[in-house]
């Protein structure tokens, strides 16, 4: 760490030079904003604000940074932005209430969860074509993908389960039952894990992708914080898996969890009714949304601190970081 | 397409307009699977009155079964995954027919749980007339708290929040802004003396004051026309007293909406109009309750009630109970209700359990007023050393209730 020794000036100099490699672009969609933010990830400042459809939700980006994926969840489509000009070049068909997707490692298909509707519904993202719709429970959301593209995993906030489907057959292959309202799955990046956080049941709970046999059930407990408030939503976890951040909802603070051990060793402080969190593609940077304060939190990974808070527009509630 | 219709049988008396029993396959795909485990509900009411003249907002007719038939739809979807199928036989009473018979029937036909929207001694004489037999009843509408107290029964669950739970939410509120002195007008309905027991009650409780009490004489004046004689006695009888907030008993819905506006001082209404407490509301959006509303509407082409979110949050936690037992015995489902390991996911920003001594459903209360939320009780800073949730209503020391 030697930016704790170095005089204030040297950082500054240093991190203005560094500019061009370790600059991303933040992307967050304001559910009642009806807009997207973009940061600049080095410089931490809202760089433009830019309309999109109705309660954009859902955000996720193709692998080349050229297409930003919006959920534009009353508009019942998904809106594909050109990156490049910021405005919306074409709508994809999503199937009703677009809630949160994800994107294939590959960059296509497009798997949607369809809270209304209790199904999955997978578009091909260049033909604009449906190529299946998957029944699951009720009111799906998280949407997480192996790494090898081969087992997608939906839950559903209602049913209390995390479907694993089949990308190839489009077909539940197995269903596990977790905690009450659950909302986001996060596998590991060597696909050894899957995280599911469970936002009534208060609970995170880490399964086995291959045996889908529950490793862990990871409980929280923050001192001055009702039980009933710690409520797990976005979970992400570094790439050697050594670590996975959890955020909690309306108790204001993000977990911080040992991949290992599945402890939690830390509680981040930041904005009111946090739910979800991207990593800057160095994982510098794990930025999180801030639903009721309309702001970003940004945590220096490295240094487990919560390092700025950044107005956003109206209630945001998605983040993804540009790969470049 | 995805088979969504519900399934819903109306055995008996008047259909409520709701699709009849649909199929429900196993998920695509899915490994061969054994025959599904059952799930026999019966749901028991009495066919509406016709509703009074001039009334702007009338109960539907299918008012409760509307939340329990999406709330088996709810069910059989999971069910799809759990290898369990949720059938809801209804019943509708008409003039003379006898409740005890025909939960009897209900539960003759296979039924294992009851969920009944009946006043509080007919919802008694069933529960009484089922003594022995395995069957557990949901009450989804009587708000009464004898039956959470000296008449509460072994098997019998409350959804319904009770009049206590509804008025220390009130109270909370008044309390935490600062209007201590309430003057309190009372209808002349059985219920509405409960009501204004129930808030003097409350008052007691967080520490306000009754300034006034007052009977309503003067008819059901929110009934009127716009083109009616004004009663002058009604203008002025607010007059004189030094009070903050104005709180109506009139469960009935006959004068409450005369009141605001009408007060002889600048004074906010609250009680059974203008500041409800209640367990639902359309206007409420907040914590993924868009979803349920949304779904609702669909189904039912009108606004959830709370009547209806009552029978949707009894047939849910049947069905929560039966997904994690996987077992379908009705005293098995009841102890499982009670005990630490049950909560449900309802919309309402924290799960809802169930307390063991009354088997009332511990749940937050919305504040509102017609077309919005104005807040959520229980408040911030009224603290409980079990849940929060225990300063709404009867708590374990004060229980009347003493059958388990």
């Amino acid at each position: 760490m030697w930016r704790r020794t170095a005089p204030a000036i040297a950082v500054a100099v240093a991190a203005l030079w560094a500019g061009d490699a370790a600059a991303y672009s933040v992307y967050v969609s304001n559910e009642k904003g009806n807009s997207i933010t973009v940061i600049d990830s080095e410089t931490l400042t809202v760089i433009k604000t830019v309309p999109v459809g109705r309660r954009p939700r859902g955000i996720t980006i193709s692998p080349d940074g050229k297409s930003l994926y919006i959920a534009a969840s009353d508009e019942d489509g998904v809106e594909v932005i050109d990156t490049a000009t910021m405005t919306v070049a074409r709508t994809l068909q999503s199937g009703p209430d677009p809630e949160l997707f994800i994107l294939h490692p590959t960059g296509n298909p497009l798997y949607i969860a369809n809270e209304d509707d209790a199904q999955v519904t997978v578009v091909d993202v260049d033909k604009n074509q449906i190529l299946a719709q998957v029944p699951v429970g009720v009111e799906p959301e998280g949407m997480g993908i192996s790494p090898d593209g081969g087992m997608l995993v939906n839950t559903s906030e209602t049913t209390n389960m995390a479907h694993f489907i089949d990308t190839a057959s489009f077909q539940v292959v197995d269903s596990v039952l977790v905690d009450s309202r659950p909302r986001f799955a996060e596998f590991n990046k060597d696909g050894s894990k899957l995280w599911v956080s469970a936002e009534v049941g208060g609970t995170v709970t880490v399964i086995d992708p291959k045996t889908r046999a529950i490793l862990k059930r990871i409980t929280f407990a923050i001192p001055g914080v009702t039980p009933e408030a710690i409520q797990p939503v976005g979970v992400r976890v570094t790439r050697d898996g050594k670590t996975a951040f959890a955020a909690l909802g309306p108790a204001n603070r993000v977990a911080v969890i040992d991949g290992n051990s599945f402890e939690v060793t830390k509680y981040l402080l930041v904005g009111q009714r946090v739910w979800q969190l991207a990593f800057t593609p160095d994982e510098k940077y794990l930025f999180a949304t801030n639903g009721n304060s309309n702001d970003v939190s940004v945590i220096d990974v490295a240094a487990m601190k919560v390092i700025k808070t950044i107005p956003v527009g109206e209630a945001p509630w998605g983040v993804v970081v540009a790969p470049k | 397409m995805l088979n969504r219709r519900s399934a819903l049988k109306v055995l008996n008396g008047a259909v409520v307009g709701l699709a009849a029993a649909a199929v429900f396959g196993p998920p695509a795909g899915a490994a061969a699977q054994a025959a599904p485990l059952e799930v026999t509900l019966g749901a028991l009411m009495r066919k509406r009155p016709p509703p009074p003249l001039y009334e702007i907002d009338p109960v539907p007719p299918d008012e409760g079964a509307a939340g329990a038939a999406l709330a088996a739809v709810d069910n059989n979807t999971t069910g799809r995954f759990t290898q369990q199928h949720y059938t809801l036989n209804q019943m509708v009473l008409e003039g003379g027919q006898a409740a005890p018979e025909a939960a009897a029937k209900l539960v003759d036909g296979g039924a294992g749980f009851l969920l009944v929207d009946l006043g509080p001694d007919e919802l008694l004489a069933v529960v009484d007339a089922l003594k022995g037999r395995d069957a557990v009843i949901f009450n989804v509408s009587a708000a009464d708290d004898r039956l959470r107290g000296a008449d509460c029964r072994g098997r019998l669950f409350h959804v319904a929040p009770s009049r206590a739970m509804l008025t220390d939410a009130l109270a909370q509120y008044f309390a935490a802004k600062r209007w201590s002195k309430l003057f309190l007008i009372v209808g002349p309905k059985p219920g509405d003396a409960l009501y204004a027991e129930a808030m003097r009650a409350s008052a007691r409780k967080f520490g306000l004051k009754i300034a006034a009490e007052k009977p309503w004489e003067f008819g059901p004046l929110a009934r009127a026309r716009g083109d009616s004689v004004t009663q002058a006695d009604a203008l002025v009888f607010t007059r004189g007293t030094d009070y903050d907030i104005m709180v109506v008993a009139d469960e009935a819905g006959d004068f409450g909406d005369y009141i605001p506006f009408r007060t002889w001082d600048a004074r906010l209404v609250a009680g059974t109009q203008g500041l409800v407490a209640t367990s639902w509301h359309r206007a409420q959006d907040a914590w993924g309750s868009a979803q349920l509303q949304s779904r609702f509407y669909k189904e039912a082409k009108r606004f959830m009630r709370p009547v209806d979110y009552q029978a949707w949050t009894a047939m849910r936690a049947v069905g929560e109970a039966v997904t994690r037992l996987k077992s379908a015995s009705p005293s098995a489902v009841a102890d499982y209700l009670v005990s630490d390991a049950f909560q449900l996911a309802a919309f309402k920003g924290v799960p809802v359990t169930f307390r063991p001594w009354d088997r009332q459903l511990r749940q937050p209360i919305l504040l509102a007023q017609p077309s919005a939320i104005v807040g959520v009780a229980p408040l911030p800073g009224f603290l409980h050393q079990r849940t929060v949730l225990d300063t709404l209503g009867t708590d374990l020391p004060e229980t009347a209730c003493h059958q388990t």
